[in-house]
């Protein structure tokens, strides 16, 4: 595999790796969420991101001539690409999900945005079909933003918005980071890296591949 | 605050009442009127209203009192009447029979 092709491979998988981490984070708050329609909500939109990454690892599986089941749930924990700051655990804590949520969703727009121009014609279209749900995402991450930002609360939220900067920052390279900082109009400082793996990582893992490693091979 | 939720679910076809659901603003609403019942591609458009925009008319209001039935373009409906006619004839034809085997 050539240098480009596996640079390709990684960031399609890094990609993946926060958008299944992210989706699953995203779903623990499904029957706990503030109220009905936001739990029915904020689960589709976790299981918007699983399907992303489901698409996502299809591709970077062709490349690496396996699945995308076997990306997701078969390679050791150590192996993901994902970002921190998917990983961390927030529940029962809605200030910091949704701070994480509207970073997230920003930081994704631009990302996605980029992909959608790669001259490999397969990721700019799942880019573009990406992108058509992903404005419903960053619709409901900017109205809580809003909403938390005008409430009672909104000192809380400005701290999440703060402790986890850093860590949005480092979901992206390069000068999309400026972007990032334009888009929410922060300073930059300095980002945690994508390659550490938050404390949490490893439980979730655990939990994530349980019912796959319970039954090694099988076929579901 | 409540929202009554409309959905098309082709072009040209009309809007009917899909559900409703609970917001705060317009905004959540119609965050939450997508998810609900756009997701699936199941309607063209979605029409969001607050319930208290929306004014009911009940009964006796609506029902008619009086038989206004020709002022209908279909006309009278002879319906109920041919009911009521058949149940007359057969009636008699009842009686007939009953004076005839006496």
């Amino acid at each position: 595999m050539s240098a480009q092709a596996r640079s390709r491979t990684d960031l399609l998988l890094a990609l993946a790796d926060d958008e299944l981490a992210l989706g699953w984070r995203n779903s623990e708050w499904t029957g706990i969420a503030p109220f009905l329609e936001e739990d029915v909500a904020f689960s589709s939109i976790a299981q918007g991101e699983i399907g992303h990454a489901r698409a996502l690892y299809e591709l970077a599986a062709a490349d690496l001539g396996t699945t995308a089941d076997e990306l997701a749930f078969d390679r050791p924990p150590q192996d993901y690409r994902c970002a921190p700051l998917v990983e961390l655990r927030f529940v029962p804590d809605w200030a910091r999900t949704i701070a994480r949520h509207y970073l997230y969703e920003t930081a994704d727009a631009i990302r996605i945005a980029a992909l959608a121009e790669s001259d490999r014609s397969a990721i700019a279209a799942l880019a573009t079909r990406i992108e058509r749900e992903e404005v419903y995402h960053r619709i409901h991450a900017d109205m809580w933003a809003e909403r938390l930002r005008a409430s009672g609360e909104r000192a809380r939220f400005e701290a999440a918005l703060a402790e986890l900067w850093p860590l949005a920052l480092g979901l992206l390279a390069g000068e999309q980071r400026e972007q990032l900082c334009e888009a929410v109009s922060r300073e930059p400082v300095e980002p945690v890296e994508r390659g550490e793996h938050a404390d949490e990582w490893p439980v979730l893992w655990e939990e994530m591949t349980m019912v796959r490693r319970s039954v090694p091979g099988a076929s579901w | 605050m409540i929202w009554e939720v409309f959905r098309q679910e082709r072009e040209g076809a009309p809007f009917q009442h899909g559900g409703s659901l609970e917001a705060p603003n317009a905004a959540f609403a119609q965050a939450y009127a997508i998810e609900f019942y756009g997701r699936r591609n199941e309607s063209t458009a979605l029409w969001i209203v607050p319930r208290e925009a929306i004014r009911e008319i009940r009964e006796p209001y609506v029902a008619e009192v009086f038989d206004r039935d020709y002022r209908r373009v279909d006309g009278y409906s002879i319906k109920v009447k041919l009911r009521e006619a058949r149940a007359r004839a057969g009636a008699r034809a009842g009686q007939d029979r009953a004076a005839g085997g006496a």
